[in-house]
């Protein structure tokens, strides 16, 4: 699975970051059905976790109203400096992995 | 109020005024697909993180620097950075290719590359990789014209082309002509017919949730009019890729362009 990673290439001590991610993925609904009228399964990213230096600071539990390639984006405080991990399972249980690493002056 | 005299006579200038402004130009200006968008659809790809086509990009980038086949080389191994030794190259396709005769467009040049220079297998159209590839090499032309010129080399695929893009086909009995040049900025239904431009491929299109060729595209227009469906990579299909792209001259590379 591809994945991009988006945060400030630099952040002050303190100051409210934007952090996004976008996922290539199908986020099958479940309620389609394929050219031979066979459903096809729900196949949808339903968890993922970012970890902020190993602590928790965001998850999105995801469903069928997700549209394919989700892009998300939240807001976290730049405490200090250090690696942003995200992790997703989608139900197939393939997973996904991106890093990324956070420069905070100051 | 304007007397009638003077409506006239202002009629009668405008009428000069644009027969004019069609006169000084030998062609009309060619307006890229986007200016068609609604202002969703367009922040969306001037945004390079919202924009999901980058995302197919970015899968290129990673391929690029992939050692595939059996020669054990990457596409970096002989080309380098993408960024110097593939900027412009997007311009100048579909290219009529001097060793093999043939006219290749990107994605064809792309898998001539595998098959002689990797030893690997050729990617299938539409797969997520020929198209991360062939975005990632586009992009290094965005912002550049495009610049496919006819000459005495290629003009056999341009008349060809040409003669697709004028023939009544498909039950509907149309020809791309009737949409995109003599009613193109009107609408078909809900869609804004645009003037159906190559110059953004590959593209996001949300109405797929995936990228596309321009292939792609071509072919769904095909459908649209009810018209049998050439195969992915077929001449015909190249002929009329080229012509589109010698028509599109001077318009700027969106490499990836994202449509509804």
């Amino acid at each position: 699975m591809v994945a991009r990673v988006q945060v400030p290439s630099g952040a002050a001590r303190g100051e409210v970051i934007a952090v996004r991610i976008a996922i290539q993925h199908p986020m099958e609904t479940g309620f389609r059905y394929d050219l031979r009228g066979n459903r096809v399964s729900k196949n949808v990213i339903n968890n993922l976790v970012c970890r902020y230096n190993g602590t928790e600071i965001f998850r999105a539990e995801m469903g069928s109203g997700i549209a394919a390639n989700p892009s998300l984006q939240f807001y976290t405080v730049a405490a200090e400096s250090g690696e942003l991990q995200f992790e997703w399972v989608d139900d197939r249980g393939v997973r996904g992995e991106e890093r990324v690493q956070l420069t905070v002056r100051g | 109020m304007l007397r009638p005299r003077t409506v006239r006579l202002w009629g009668l200038l405008l009428a000069l005024f644009a027969f004019g402004a069609a006169a000084a130009g030998d062609l009309p200006r060619v307006r890229s697909g986007i200016e068609y968008a609604s202002g969703n659809i367009r922040s969306m790809q001037a945004d390079d993180f919202a924009n999901p086509g980058m995302l197919w990009v970015t899968r290129g980038e990673k391929l690029w620097n992939t050692p595939d086949g059996s020669s054990g080389k990457s596409c970096a191994g002989c080309h380098r950075d993408a960024a110097s030794s593939m900027k412009g190259v997007a311009t100048h396709y579909p290219l009529k290719d001097r060793g093999t005769g043939r006219l290749l467009n990107l994605e064809a040049r792309i898998n001539h590359c595998r098959e002689t220079r990797q030893g690997a297998e050729p990617y299938r159209y539409e797969t997520d990789e020929l198209l991360g590839l062939t975005a990632y090499v586009a992009h290094q032309s965005r912002g550049m014209p495009l610049q496919v010129r006819v000459n005495d080399d290629n003009r056999m695929h341009y008349e060809r082309g040409k003669a697709i893009y004028y023939r009544r086909q498909g039950q509907m009995n149309l020809a791309c002509t009737h949409c995109h040049e003599r009613n193109a900025g009107r609408r078909l239904l809900s869609e804004t017919i645009s003037e159906g431009h190559g110059n953004a491929y590959p593209i996001y299109r949300l109405e797929w949730q995936s990228a596309g060729s321009l292939q792609r595209r071509l072919r769904s227009c095909y459908f649209g009019v009810r018209a049998g469906l050439p195969e992915f990579g077929s001449e015909e299909l190249l002929d009329l890729e080229f012509f589109l792209a010698q028509r599109a001259a001077g318009l700027k590379v969106e490499t990836p362009g994202v449509r509804r």
